[in-house]
């Protein structure tokens, strides 16, 4: 057995994106010691690839808005399976973690009187996104950089060691959360520069490791977004809320094949692009629900006045949210009225003059020009949907982030469950990310100054070692483990893909009993191969073996999506089911929650009715009434039951 | 539409290494990356590579394709003849680690010798007012990826590794422009005075503007017109003003 | 660890003498550079150019006559300050200097332009490119051994750039002087206008451009402020500066054939080798 290295820190944060970030440094201005672990370089997050903006009533647009207003339009977004204490939370704090972020240097684009300014966005009543131009997660992630560089900075003054409070692991990979009986007691990781494994001890640890979109063929996310950290708190014995709930948004990329996926910004839709099918018609006309009728134009004369006039005219159609806006773009493709490759059109050449899309829309210009050879000011984009965003996530204390059921694991960011509901609106993720990485680093380090005078929980050196040889299994696999089942040793990538493959086709945007019972199927198929994923080579920068190790997480977390979407048998926000169309008011007060069946057992069950992942039904709190109040009795009724309303 | 393409790849580590010869597929609209991720697939499952967006905007797959920095995600294979081979190599101003990765913390130190933003004491969180036109200028600095070509094609620290110490690169130099430019920064009142830290600190003057790094900025930022320049001349107003340096040559006579 | 952001100290520097991208940390590739285009074409018509038009400017100061043929002055002659300057009509020839003076009366005036572009941002880059190899081009090697870019003496005094574009100012100020004089006639009377007017005009208004495009002209007029929004008029200045300034490069050579062109212009015309074409 190799040595291990082994530190000792006071909260660790896994995951260097907006949440993780936001968490260390809130964590370090408690004056505790925090580490930081990033699977990437530092900045290099999939937070950069945000465009449009940070939701935050500050109302420096419109002085109408206010946080009950964006509550409001929250709630609704998620069709009211949200944890409303999250929505209120995330609704009142968004404008001070915006404004914070301009006294650490951020610079937003302005208002004529110098304010942040602020932009439309599908499901949002009033200009509330503060951004910059389309590159709004990139001013984010190098704000709070800098913001942890200044930090190391004091520190360096301080203690002549820029990393004595503040440290940054880069390129390293968690695969366990450790624990002392019940509580947390650090992490298990492994650096990919050089393959060398570590501990870092700490009585808290923070995951704010993103989604899971890498387990979907057609995606908007990067390599990273391997669902680690929705694994990791599974396997240390924490629950998984929400999962069948995943975001497709309506545009990504389709064409060509290797760039298929990549994201549209919605702000092309919010500043007067139009979506066409191959008949020329704007479809979205056809699309709008019932719950949206009074909200939404009825003739695109009446939208097409809207930009300029919002007062006395109703928005149009393509600004619904994304969850409808995706399913019409399905449709109109399965319907044989798609675009050549399997998208449909969105138009802004005919809406704008070029050299006004130019500034507005920099980057999606730059970006169809260089990757699809596409003027967007001459010619309409190819667009359809792509997997974006997973609603679901840990189960965890709205107020402390605190992880239910395992003391000292918080999480914050995609990775936590609750505060999106059944579908997320655009802008509400990077508040997500400030309002409640903030909360975790406070929480945590609150929790983890308590064991300030010793008797932290202690790494046992029997849990390294496990951990250890489950790393090393890959390379192992080759040669058949003793004991284990037979059979030729697998490359990841081809698992990689077949799961993918699996995930898109049966448990994707449209879903149907049979498809989803065909993915477990075959999931269970692929537990079982990928105990043999075998890699060649060494440890150092190997990728082949970085991606054997992520396949348990995908696995997991793909086993937890299709379980509930499976279970709940309705079609609400990021659930579709093609079997179920219509949202049933009973199921809103379900949330389905995922645990790992056996927490000691690490066989791969491969029987699909059995799995790893055991599914429970909870009931959702009741919204308490002030925020009820706020809410047209008419409104609610369509969400929710009868004796809720009575009660 | 496919065909196969002869691609040099770049293999080893700190101890060594060399060009390898492949053969590969390359299908319409790829990407020199897509390539790459064919290589690892098929080929060489453990060819190292760094990688995270691939949509140009995390800056992490910088390499260097036919001897030129750019980056894989954004370098199109129909840019390319189909009889040329291909050659791309790990960035060549950094030490290598393995295949096409290398270690880029010489940036990350250098970007933590330049004092942070100072926030106006007298200015509480949403009190800030700038005009659209103050920020302008920065916006475009902010623009900035951090993919670190422009401090790999510099031939200040690409061609001299003895100026690491001395000179932070134009990414770097950028970030003090930036600062120095913010309408709100009180470095002034703290004390810090960035512009001569962009003189003695930073190496301004190791910079002789032959605008490498705006070349193969993938950003465009015109990082040598808008921020090198511009610092170069408020160095001037600060340090080689002839007025200035008599005005401050008689002040210290009289001080001692 | 060492997956923290600190590089880590290499002891190689001393060890191993060999430099910049064959240092030992670096990628073992013996080839200096990889590029396959052909980059040494720029630097190559850059150095040919600068060299093309030193040869004929230090030919045409020396030279000393030929230069004035009413109503036009080269604009290497003026504004023409010895004793020994030919009578102008009325131009730009002032006896500041004295009848010590014997050399060539351009080579007290072409100082000026010539330290102005010296040191503009954009020759240096031509000619550090282009004659020092430093470097060549982008991503190939310097052959240099050691380097310290302007910090030091000389190269440091590339900072008096500013105090040139003064100068540079007045210069031009008095060549758009015998522009105006271009609309007189070869006896001092007004309402002519030849061929060689409209050189004069064409080459001035290149000069002008070049000059209010210099990146230090850029500064004063408004990128030293910290904020545009209080200094309106200014900011437009720079904004049209600016723009200007996106095409120094263009202007830099553009200023630099012209100027060599109204100087053989009026070389041609007074030599006799050709009359000027009278429009009026």
């Amino acid at each position: 057995m190799t040595r291990v290295d082994r530190q000792s820190w006071d909260v660790v944060v896994v995951g260097a994106g907006g949440a993780g970030l936001r968490a260390a440094i809130e964590a370090r201005e408690q004056g505790l010691r925090c580490a930081v672990i990033c699977k990437s370089l530092f900045g290099k997050a999939h937070t950069v690839m945000a465009e449009g903006g940070i939701a935050a009533s500050m109302g420096n647009v419109n002085h109408n808005d206010n946080w009950q207003v964006h509550f409001r339009d929250t709630m609704r977004g998620g069709k009211f399976l949200n944890n409303w204490r999250m929505a209120e939370l995330h609704a009142q704090e968004a404008p001070d973690r915006v404004w914070e972020l301009e006294t650490w240097g951020a610079v937003f684009d302005r208002t004529p009187d110098g304010r942040i300014s602020q932009r439309n966005f599908g499901g949002h009543e009033y200009p509330r996104l503060a951004h910059v131009g389309d590159r709004t997660g990139l001013e984010l992630i190098r704000t709070l950089q800098q913001k942890i560089v200044s930090l190391q900075q004091e520190d360096e003054r301080e203690y002549g060691d820029y990393e004595a409070r503040l440290k940054v692991f880069q390129e390293c990979t968690v695969t366990r959360v450790l624990k002392d009986n019940r509580r947390v007691s650090g992490v298990f990781g492994y650096e990919r520069e050089s393959g060398r494994f570590f501990v870092i001890e700490a009585p808290a640890v923070v995951l704010a490791t993103g989604g899971i979109g890498k387990s979907f063929k057609v995606t908007s996310n990067s390599w990273e977004y391997t669902g680690d950290g929705h694994a990791l708190a599974l396997l240390a014995g924490a629950r998984l809320m929400n999962m069948e709930f995943v975001q497709f948004h309506p545009t990504g990329m389709v064409w060509p094949p290797s760039v298929k996926g990549i994201l549209v910004t919605e702000s092309v839709r919010g500043d007067g692009g139009v979506l066409r099918n191959s008949e020329g018609r704007r479809f979205m006309f056809d699309y709008v629900p019932d719950v949206f009728k009074e909200k939404y134009a009825e003739s695109e004369a009446e939208g097409d006045r809207w930009y300029t006039d919002p007062d006395h005219n109703r928005r149009p159609p393509e600004l619904l949210p994304r969850d409808e806006v995706a399913r019409a773009i399905n449709a109109e493709v399965k319907a044989g009225r798609g675009s050549p490759h399997g998208g449909v059109f969105l138009d802004v050449s005919t809406r704008m003059p070029a050299e006004m899309i130019k500034r507005k829309l920099p980057s999606m210009h730059h970006q169809f020009k260089e990757l699809a050879d596409v003027d967007i000011t001459a010619e309409p984009m190819e667009v359809g949907p792509t997997c974006h965003y997973v609603m679901g996530g840990i189960e965890v204390d709205p107020d402390t982030a605190a992880a239910s059921g395992v003391p000292g694991l918080f999480a914050a960011g995609e990775v936590a469950g609750g505060m999106h509901g059944s579908n997320r609106l655009g802008g509400n993720s990077l508040s997500d990310l400030l309002v409640f990485g903030r909360r975790a680093g406070l929480h945590a380090a609150r929790y983890a100054a308590g064991f300030a005078t010793g008797a932290a929980p202690a790494v046992a050196d029997a849990d390294v070692e496990l951990a250890e040889a489950e790393a090393l299994r890959p390379f192992g696999a080759e040669g058949g483990v003793p004991g284990e089942e037979e059979g030729a040793p697998e490359n990841p990538y081809t698992l990689h893909q077949e799961l993918q493959q699996a995930m898109g086709d049966l448990v994707g945007i449209i879903r149907r009993a049979p498809e989803m019972e065909e993915a477990l199927h075959r999931l269970a198929g692929l537990r079982a191969r990928a105990r043999r994923a075998g890699v060649e080579g060494h440890r150092q920068f190997n990728p082949g073996w970085h991606l054997a190790l992520d396949l348990r997480n995908m696995l997991l977390v793909s086993e937890c999506v299709a379980r509930a979407a499976l279970e709940r048998t309705e079609s609400r926000g990021g659930h579709t089911r093609d079997d179920h169309p219509g949202m049933d008011r009973r199921w809103r007060r379900v949330n389905l929650v995922c645990r790992l069946a056996d927490e000691s057992a690490q066989q791969a069950v491969t029987d699909s009715a059995l799995g790893l992942v055991r599914l429970e039904r909870c009931e959702t709190p009741p919204i308490r009434p002030d925020l009820m109040a706020l809410f047209e009795k008419e409104e609610l009724t369509k969400y929710l039951t009868d004796e809720e309303l009575t009660s | 539409m496919s065909y196969q393409a002869r691609f040099k790849v770049w293999r080893g580590d700190a101890d060594g290494g060399g060009l390898a010869d492949f053969e590969v597929a390359v299908n319409e609209g790829e990407v020199v990356l897509d390539i790459i991720h064919r290589l690892q697939a098929t080929a060489a499952p453990d060819l190292a590579v760094r990688w995270n967006c691939k949509a140009g905007k995390c800056g992490s797959c910088s390499a260097e394709i036919n001897g030129r920095p750019r980056l894989m995600c954004m370098t199109r294979m129909s840019v390319f003849d189909p009889a040329e081979t291909i050659t791309v190599t790990p960035m060549r101003a950094f030490p290598v680690v393995r295949d096409l990765v290398t270690d880029v913390s010489y940036n990350y130190a250098k970007a933590r010798e330049v004092p942070a933003f100072v926030p106006p004491a007298e200015l509480g969180p949403g009190q800030y007012r700038m005009q659209q036109e103050d920020v302008g200028r920065i916006q475009e600095f902010r623009k900035c990826i951090e993919c670190f070509l422009c401090q790999d094609t510099c031939h200040v620290v690409r061609d001299h590794e003895e100026n690491k110490g001395a000179f932070a690169g134009p990414r770097f130099l950028m970030r003090v422009a930036e600062l120095d430019m913010h309408p709100l920064d009180a470095a002034d009142e703290a004390g810090v005075d960035r512009r001569r830290g962009a003189r003695e600190d930073h190496g301004l003057g190791y910079c002789n503007i032959t605008k490498c790094c705006s070349e193969v900025c993938p950003e465009h930022i015109k990082i040598t017109d808008n921020a090198l320049i511009p610092l170069k001349e408020r160095v001037v107003d600060r340090s080689y003003d002839p007025l200035v340096w008599l005005g401050n040559k008689i002040r210290r006579r009289q001080g001692t | 660890m060492a997956t923290g952001t600190d590089p880590e100290v290499s002891a190689a520097a001393d060890d191993h003498p060999a430099r910049g991208v064959h240092h030992a940390s670096r990628a073992a590739i013996p080839a200096r550079h990889l590029r396959a285009d052909r980059w040494w074409l720029t630097p190559a018509a850059t150095a040919a150019g600068l060299l093309a038009f030193v040869a004929y400017s230090t030919w045409r100061a020396f030279a000393g006559d030929a230069y004035y043929a009413a109503p036009y002055v080269s604009p290497f002659y003026s504004p023409c300050l010895a004793a020994n300057c030919v009578d102008m009509n009325g131009g730009a020839d002032w006896e500041l200097v004295g009848s010590w003076w014997r050399l060539s009366p351009a080579l007290l005036i072409l100082i000026f332009p010539l330290g102005f572009r010296l040191t503009c941002y954009y020759y240096r880059k031509a000619y550090y490119r282009g004659f020092w190899a430093s470097p060549p081009a982008c991503a190939v090697p310097e052959p240099h051994a050691t380097y310290t870019g302007e910090t030091r003496f000389p190269l440091i005094l590339q900072n008096v750039h500013r105090y040139f574009f003064y100068f540079a100012v007045i210069v031009a100020g008095i060549l758009t002087y015998d522009a105006v004089l271009g609309f007189r006639d070869a006896d001092g009377a007004w309402g002519h206008m030849g061929l060689g007017t409209l050189v004069l005009l064409a080459n001035i208004a290149l000069i002008w451009a070049y000059t209010l495009s210099c990146h230090s002209c850029r500064h004063i007029v408004g990128g030293r402020l910290r904020n545009f929004s209080k200094h309106p008029v200014r900011y437009r200045m720079w904004g049209w500066v600016s723009a200007l300034n996106a095409r120094h490069m263009q202007l830099a050579w553009a200023s630099l054939v012209s100027v060599a062109v109204a100087d053989l212009y009026v070389y041609l015309v007074a030599s006799g080798a050709f009359d000027d074409p009278r429009f009026f």
